[in-house]
C-alpha cells in the first residue's frame, strides 16, 4: 500500500521582509497506482511543495498535514521520509566532491533497507540501471553530480529512483534542460518505476511535453499556492493550447 | 565561531616601476646567530602564533640532548644516516636557506648532527625512506637538521613520521637535482602535548619535479614553514597539505614559493579541517614571481571545513609579482560550515546526518588524499579521518539528531 495525502498545507519562507506564505492550503490525494501531474507558472509554488514534502529546512510548515500510510511525514526527519518511502528527483541536484556515485549509491541503498546489499545482485542492478539510462558503467566512479551535464544529473536521479524503490516519488521539473532523446530516457525510467506494483508519483513540470511520454492520471493546475483546478490528462491538452494567462487573471482582478 | 579571509592581502600587488615589492617575502636572511632577535609576535610572519606555547624554541631555549628516537629505513643504493663535524657543517645551506628567523639560524648554528639523506644521482628508489621520530620526553626542548640530497634524476619518496611527545625545532633542508623527481612527506602524528616548529627549505633543480605533503593531525602547536625556490627554469612543485585541528591545537602552515627562475611551476593544495573549542589552523600562502620569472604558472588552493562552533581558522593567500609576462597565477581560499544542500541531498536518499557528515568531510579530503602517491600513507590517512570524526561528528549527532 502506498498512500500520499497533503491536507491543507502551508508552508512560508524566511525572506528578508519577513516570512512569506508560498503554499497557502494544499490538498492533494496520491493513492497507489496513480500518476499525478501538477503544472503551473513559474513561482506558483510547485517546487515548494516538492520541497516541503521531503523536509528541506530552508521550509517552515505553519498548517496542515502531510502522511504517508497514514505515517505523519511531517513529524519526520529527511532521512526518515525517505526511509519511510518518499524519494524527490530534484531539479538541480547537489554536487558531493569526493564522493563516488557507487559508493553513494550503496549507502543510499543500505540506509534505506536497513542492511547492506547483496554484492553480487547490487552491483548487476546498478549497472543495470546505469544502462538502461544511458549512463556509461565508469558513471560509478565518478563524484556525485559534479561535472555532470545536466543530463546526466537527471539520468542520475532516475537511476536513483529505480535502484532506491521508494512508494511515493516526486519529481520536481525532471524533464527541464533535457533534450527530446534524454527526455525519452528519463521517461522509460519512469514509466519502468510505475509499472511496478503500487507505485505513487507527483510529476511537477511546467511544460506539458513530459507527459506525452508518461501519462498522468490526473492533473492539477498550480496557482498562487494552491490547487485551482484539477481534472483528467484532458486538462494537460487543455494548457497546452490555452497556457495559464486563465488562471492568471482572476487572480490580480 | 570566527571565520576570517584576509582578502585585502591576497589583493594582487604590481609593481612595474620598481623590481620589488617591499614585503615579508624579501628578507634579509643571515647565518650568524647575532644578526637575529626573537620575535615579539608582532611581526607579520609571527603574528599567528601563540608564541608563549612554543617553550621558548622562537628564542633562547636551549637545545639539550635529544630524547627523541630516531629510526629509518636504508633501501639499497641510498646513504640514510647521522652526521658531525665538518660533514654536517657542509650540509648546512644545502637547500640555498640563509635563515631569517632566530631559531633556524641557532639550529644551523649550535645543532652539532645532521641527518643526511643521500640518494644520488640517477639512482631510482621504489621503496619508500621513511624516518620514525618518537619524541620521549616533552620536558626536553631540543632541536634538529635534516639534509637531503637528491642527485640529478634520481627518484625517491621520503616519509618524516612524527609520534609521541617533544618540543622539538627542526630545519629539513631538501636539494632536488636536476632531472630528479621527488616526494618529501612530512607527517605530524604527535601527542597532544607537542610542540613542534619546522622550516622545510627544498630548492628545485632544472626540470625537476618536487611534491612535498605536509599532514597534521596531532600537537598542541605545530608551525611549518614549507619553502620553494628554483636552480633553474623548468622545475615544478606540488604543495599539498591536509591538518585536522581538535580542541586547543594550533595548526599553522605557512608556504612560500618562491619563483626564481622562469617557466617553473608551483601547485598548491591545502585542506583543512576544525573541531572543537579553541581549534585554530593557519594557512598563509605566498608566492613570488620574480623579474627573471617569465613564463611561469602558479595556482594555490585552502579550503577549510569548520565542523563544529568555537574554531577558528586563518587563510591568507598572498601573491606578490614582479613581472606580468606569465602563463597564469590564482589562487582560491574557502572557509566553510557542512554545506546544507550536500546534507540535505545526501539525507534525501535516507542517509542518516551523521552518516551524511561522514561521507562529506570524507569526500572532502579524498581528491587530496589521493594525491599523495604512497598507498600505506594514503590508508593511513582514511583510518586517521576516521578517527578524528569519532571525537566529535559523529558522537554529536547520536544526541543531536532527534532534535
Amino acid at each position: 500500500m502506498s498512500k500520499l495525502v497533503i491536507t491543507d498545507l502551508r508552508v512560508t519562507v524566511d525572506t528578508e521582509d519577513g516570512p512569506k506564505e508560498i503554499l497557502k492550503g494544499v490538498t492533494l490525494t496520491i493513492n497507489e497506482g496513480e500518476t499525478h501531474a501538477i503544472m503551473g507558472p513559474n513561482g506558483s509554488g510547485k517546487s515548494t511543495l516538492a520541497y516541503s514534502i521531503a523536509g528541506h529546512p530552508k521550509y517552515t510548515i505553519t498548517g496542515g498535514t502531510v502522511t504517508l500510510d497514514g505515517q505523519d511525514v511531517l513529524a519526520m526527519s529527511v532521512d526518515e521520509r525517505a526511509r519511510a518511502g518518499l524519494f524527490l528527483a530534484m531539479q538541480y541536484p547537489v554536487e558531493v566532491p569526493g564522493v563516488s556515485v557507487s559508493n553513494f549509491l550503496r549507502t543510499a541503498k543500505t540506509a534505506i533497507d536497513g542492511e547492506a546489499p547483496k554484492l553480487r545482485t547490487w552491483v548487476k542492478d546498478v549497472n543495470a540501471a546505469l544502462q538502461q539510462l544511458n549512463l556509461d558503467p565508469t558513471f560509478g566512479t565518478r563524484n556525485v553530480n559534479e561535472g555532470f551535464s545536466g543530463g546526466e544529473k537527471k539520468r542520475h536521479e532516475i537511476a536513483q529512483l529505480e535502484l532506491l524503490d521508494p512508494k511515493v516519488a516526486v519529481l520536481d521539473e525532471t524533464d527541464s534542460g533535457l533534450d527530446i532523446d534524454a527526455l525519452k530516457v528519463v521517461s522509460d525510467g519512469v514509466n519502468r518505476f510505475r509499472a511496478r506494483e503500487g507505485k505513487g508519483v507527483l510529476l511537477i513540470t511546467h511544460y506539458t511535453r513530459i507527459l506525452r511520454y508518461i501519462e498522468p492520471d490526473f492533473v492539477h493546475v498550480f496557482v498562487d499556492g494552491k490547487v485551482a483546478e484539477s481534472g483528467g490528462k484532458e486538462l494537460a491538452d487543455q494548457l497546452e493550447a490555452e497556457g495559464y494567462d486563465r488562471y492568471l487573471k482572476p487572480a490580480t482582478a | 565561531m570566527t571565520v576570517t579571509t584576509d582578502s585585502v592581502r591576497s589583493a594582487l600587488e604590481q609593481a612595474p616601476a620598481a623590481d620589488r615589492v617591499e614585503s615579508h617575502l624579501h628578507p634579509a636572511g643571515s647565518f650568524e646567530v647575532s644578526d637575529h632577535t626573537a620575535p615579539t609576535g608582532r611581526e607579520e610572519i609571527w603574528r599567528f602564533t601563540p608564541l608563549k606555547r612554543l617553550k621558548g624554541l622562537h628564542a633562547d631555549a636551549e637545545f639539550m640532548r635529544s630524547a627523541t628516537s630516531c629510526m629509518w629505513n636504508t633501501p639499497e643504493g641510498v646513504r640514510v644516516e647521522g652526521v658531525s663535524g665538518d660533514e654536517a657543517r657542509a650540509l648546512r645551506g644545502i637547500s640555498g636557506l640563509v635563515p631569517n628567523t632566530l631559531w633556524a639560524a641557532r639550529v644551523l648554528a649550535e645543532v652539532p648532527s645532521s641527518l643526511l639523506i643521500d640518494v644520488p644521482a640517477d639512482t631510482e628508489v621504489a621503496e619508500p625512506i621513511v624516518v620514525d621520530l618518537d619524541g620521549q620526553d616533552v620536558t626536553v626542548t631540543e632541536a634538529g637538521h635534516v639534509a637531503m640530497r637528491f642527485g640529478a634524476h634520481s627518484k625517491a619518496i621520503v616519509v618524516l613520521n612524527h609520534t609521541g611527545s617533544s618540543t622539538v625545532a627542526a630545519v629539513v633542508e631538501i636539494a632536488v637535482g636536476d632531472g630528479a623527481d621527488v616526494s618529501v612527506v612530512s607527517i605530524q602524528d604527535w601527542a597532544d602535548d607537542a610542540v613542534h616548529l619546522s622550516h622545510h627549505q627544498a630548492r628545485v633543480g632544472r626540470d625537476a619535479t618536487y611534491k612535498h605533503t605536509a599532514i597534521s593531525f596531532g600537537g598542541d602547536v605545530v608551525r611549518m614553514d614549507a619553502n620553494v625556490t628554483y636552480d633553474g627554469p623548468g622545475g615544478s612543485a606540488e604543495l599539498l597539505g591536509l591538518y585536522f585541528a581538535d580542541a586547543g591545537q594550533h595548526i599553522e602552515h605557512r608556504i612560500f614559493a618562491d619563483h626564481t627562475a622562469p617557466r617553473t611551476k608551483s601547485h598548491a593544495v591545502y585542506k583543512g579541517a576544525l573541531q572543537g573549542e579553541k581549534a585554530h589552523t593557519v594557512w598563509v600562502g605566498n608566492v613570488l614571481i620574480r623579474k627573471i620569472a617569465e613564463g611561469i604558472e602558479t595556482f594555490e588552493e585552502n579550503r577549510n571545513l569548520v565542523l563544529t562552533d568555537g574554531c577558528r581558522a586563518d587563510s591568507i593567500p598572498n601573491l606578490e609579482i614582479e613581472t606580468g609576462e606569465i602563463e597564469g597565477a590564482g589562487h582560491a581560499s574557502a572557509t566553510a560550515r557542512f554545506d546544507d544542500e550536500q546534507l540535505f541531498y545526501l539525507q534525501s536518499r535516507g542517509i542518516s546526518e551523521q552518516e551524511a557528515q561522514r561521507l562529506v568531510v570524507h569526500g572532502f579530503f579524498n581528491d587530496l588524499i589521493r594525491k599523495v602517491g604512497v598507498p600505506s600513507i594514503e590508508d593511513r590517512l582514511l583510518t586517521t579521518v576516521e578517527a578524528e570524526l569519532a571525537k566529535n561528528v559523529l558522537k554529536d549527532s547520536a544526541f543531536g539528531s532527534g532534535a
